[in-house]
């Protein structure tokens, strides 16, 4: 990625924050380069607005630092930072126009010539000629771009946004989210985006941080995210992952071998975080394939066998569960491209796969299989 | 079928809708009734009444009798006399709005924002006073500024006062009394403004850049401004027309223009004047009031 100036990069530095003796924030450490659109992604309760809070400054750290460049603003009140968030509940002011709330930021800082500023955000956001009504007179999605261009129009280092379009109905949503994103493109301010969603994390960002418990779990581009997560919880948490309990036996030949309930698998040492000692072997259901028998895997690839019990059509592809010979059911996409036929509810069936897409994780060793139930939206969405 | 009949026949529309509309549209009258008669019987007909006796022949008495002779002078006559009563009753209790103000207006906002738990607990003491008559209160406070009591005492000591300085029967006592009394009726009205103040408001007005002070003066004041209307209102009313905090707390030298109309009526039985004077006021009282509601913006009241 381009850099015009790296001393635009904000980093958050051994970041904690306790509320008595509970640990919202945990020793976060992280760099969000400038002009990039960051997300970070956790379940309800795990953190994020907290460490929002604290690089707007209205929630003091514990301790550590938010550098902006290499200015420490962790301590500097928050209208003494160059920083503007859009809140989770808007905030709007109810009492001012739309234009007084956009013009709001400007107005506090001194510029008496708002006029054009505010027309020029106002249009930004789609709201040409709506300067005159009160927030009450606004819908949800108006009001959210309103909050928007209220921050923006500040033209601040950085923007932060918690959660802004979780109120809206899922159409709004993702109309917002394409929105949201061209205006960054368009404006190039450093973004960090809040988000229980993980389509909608993967979906804007250049980069995401998976938060849980106050801590990152993994942080990246989205793809290398998802294509190989470092944790049981990540693997599960952006999308969907069969995760079998084995044991590896070390690395020989670029692969690590597995043994797990009984059979032998091997991964690429690329894609192994453990070599040896009780691990994950993690494949994405979508990149399991289901055919009748075992001699029709092709060579090189490795498989399980099953029952299937349980397929759910869902237009673009049929979910199938496979229940293994000890018990877990694993879940496997197939996308309905009419190349195969349809496996019969209740047959015998093979789940093969490349072990080029197969990845290895360092596993608890009271932890079992790790499968998430087929059409469970595998998001924090209802907490 | 037959319910379509009576329509059929030519009749306007159906009975009974209408006749339950009729009903409802008669409601908020009957709910207004009883007060309504309340106020003709005990407001309306004292007011024509006073409205009457203020153009009395003001050489007429009690004994004598009065006589109707549409005597307007009366008006001039008690504005000539006790011009500066009436300058004295807004002075002192503008003064004591000012006063209420400073104290209520911090009061109500950490009652209302930052009092957690203790919400109530506060409340209720702001209410406390209350449990106890208005005069009683008034002569505790006379009381305490007496010559002789502790405080008198304490800032003599301490030299804030002079050996011979006094507090009870000054103009301060009065509007210290006047203060006091009415400061309850200025933070109920203000806290339930403050109390919906959603503080995320400041939080977000504090993210674009405005400072504690700013703040205060985009966000917080003109969201409580409803209730800075009523409560300074409800506050300024009584108080200006009071007349037991000078009567307690002065001297004559204090007396507002209730002390005058509360002698006019009790003491010198002059109804004439006590009459004029009571619609002075009253008129005075809204001419403030409008003219108050007009700047502060009556949207948020009415
Ligand atoms: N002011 C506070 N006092 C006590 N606990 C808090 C406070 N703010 C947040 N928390 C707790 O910190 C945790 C993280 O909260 P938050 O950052 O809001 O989560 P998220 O935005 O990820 O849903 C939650 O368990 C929440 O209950
Ligand atoms: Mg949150």
């Amino acid at each position: 990625m381009a850099r015009e100036t790296p001393a635009g990069d904000l980093r958050l530095a051994d970041l904690t924050k306790r509320f008595g003796v509970f640990t919202a924030v945990d020793d976060l450490s992280l760099t969000i380069e400038q002009g990039s659109f960051f997300a970070l992604l956790g379940a309800s309760g795990c953190g994020k607005t907290t460490t929002l809070r604290m690089i707007a400054g209205l929630e003091e750290p514990t301790s550590g630092q938010v550098l902006l460049g290499d200015r420490d603003i962790a301590r500097l009140r928050p209208y003494k930072r160059p920083v503007n968030t859009v809140f989770q509940s808007y905030a709007l002011f109810p009492h001012l126009s739309i234009f007084e709330n956009v013009a709001f930021g400007l107005r506090r800082r001194g510029i008496r010539s708002v006029d054009d500023e505010v027309t020029r955000m106002l249009s930004l956001v789609q709201l040409d000629g709506y300067g005159n009504r009160r927030p009450a007179q606004l819908s949800g999605g108006q009001q959210q771009r309103v909050a928007l261009a209220r921050a923006l129009i500040n033209r601040p280092q950085v923007l932060l946004l918690d959660e802004p379009l979780g109120a809206l109905d899922l159409k709004l949503r993702r109309q917002m989210q394409i929105e949201l994103k061209r205006i960054q493109t368009e404006v190039g301010i450093t973004f960090v985006h809040v988000t229980h969603d993980q389509e909608e994390a993967m979906t804007m960002a250049d980069t995401v941080a998976v938060m849980n418990a106050g801590r990152i779990e993994q942080l990246g581009a989205p793809a290398d995210i998802y294509e190989f997560p470092a944790t049981a919880f990540v693997a599960n948490f952006l999308g969907q992952s069969n995760l079998l309990a084995g044991e590896a036996t070390g690395a020989s030949g670029g692969d690590v071998a597995v043994t797990a309930h009984g059979t032998r698998f091997s991964v690429p040492a690329g894609r192994s975080r453990a070599d040896h000692g009780p691990v994950h072997l993690g494949v994405r259901p979508e990149k399991l394939i289901l055919v009748g028998s075992a001699d029709q895997v092709p060579a090189g690839h490795q498989h399980v066998t099953g029952v299937v019990t349980d397929a759910s059509y869902v237009g673009v592809s049929t979910q199938y569960l496979l229940r293994t010979g000890w018990g877990t059911e694993l879940s496997v996409f197939a996308a309905n491209s009419g190349t195969s036929a349809r496996v019969a509810l209740g047959s015998e069936a093979v789940a093969y796969w490349d072990p080029q897409h197969a990845f290895l994780l360092p596993r608890d060793a009271a932890d079992t299989d790790r499968t998430s139930p087929v059409l469970d939206e595998p998001v924090g969405a209802s907490s | 079928m037959t319910l379509l009949a009576p329509t059929g026949s030519g009749h306007p529309p159906p009975a009974p809708p209408a006749a339950r509309s009729g009903r409802r549209r008669l409601l908020p009258y009957l709910l207004l009734l009883p007060g309504a008669a309340w106020l003709l019987v005990f407001f309306g007909v004292p007011l024509v009444q006073l409205a009457a006796a203020s153009l009395y022949d003001p050489s007429g008495s009690l004994s004598t009798g009065y006589a109707m002779t549409w005597a307007v002078g009366n008006y001039p006559d008690v504005v000539q006399a006790y011009w500066p009563q009436f300058l004295r009753s807004f002075g002192y209790a503008g003064l004591a709005l000012v006063l209420a103000l400073l104290l209520g207006y911090p009061l109500a906002y950490a009652i209302a924002q930052k009092a957690g738990r203790w919400k109530n607990l506060l409340l209720v003491c702001v209410v406390a006073p209350m449990f106890t008559s208005f005069l009683v209160r008034t002569l505790a406070w006379k009381t305490i500024l007496s010559d002789n009591g502790a405080l008198v005492g304490l800032l003599r000591d301490v030299h804030l006062l002079a050996p011979d300085g006094r507090l009870l029967a000054t103009p301060f006592a009065v509007v210290l009394g006047l203060t006091y009394n009415f400061l309850p009726f200025l933070v109920l009205p203000l806290y339930a403004s403050l109390e919906r103040l959603d503080p995320r408001l400041l939080e977000a007005a504090t993210d674009l850049y405005a400072s504690p002070v700013q703040a205060f003066r985009r966000v917080t004041l003109p969201l409580s401004m409803p209730g800075l209307v009523a409560g300074t209102l409800l506050f300024f009313i009584p108080a200006s027309g009071d007349y037991i905090n000078a009567e307690l707390l002065g001297t004559p030298n204090e007396y507002m223009i209730g002390n005058v109309i509360d002698s006019a009526f009790l003491v010198r039985l002059d109804y004439p004047q006590g009459a004029a004077l009571s619609f002075l006021l009253m008129a005075a009282i809204l001419a403030v009031v409008f003219g108050y509601l007009r700047r502060a913006g009556t949207e948020e009241v009415l």
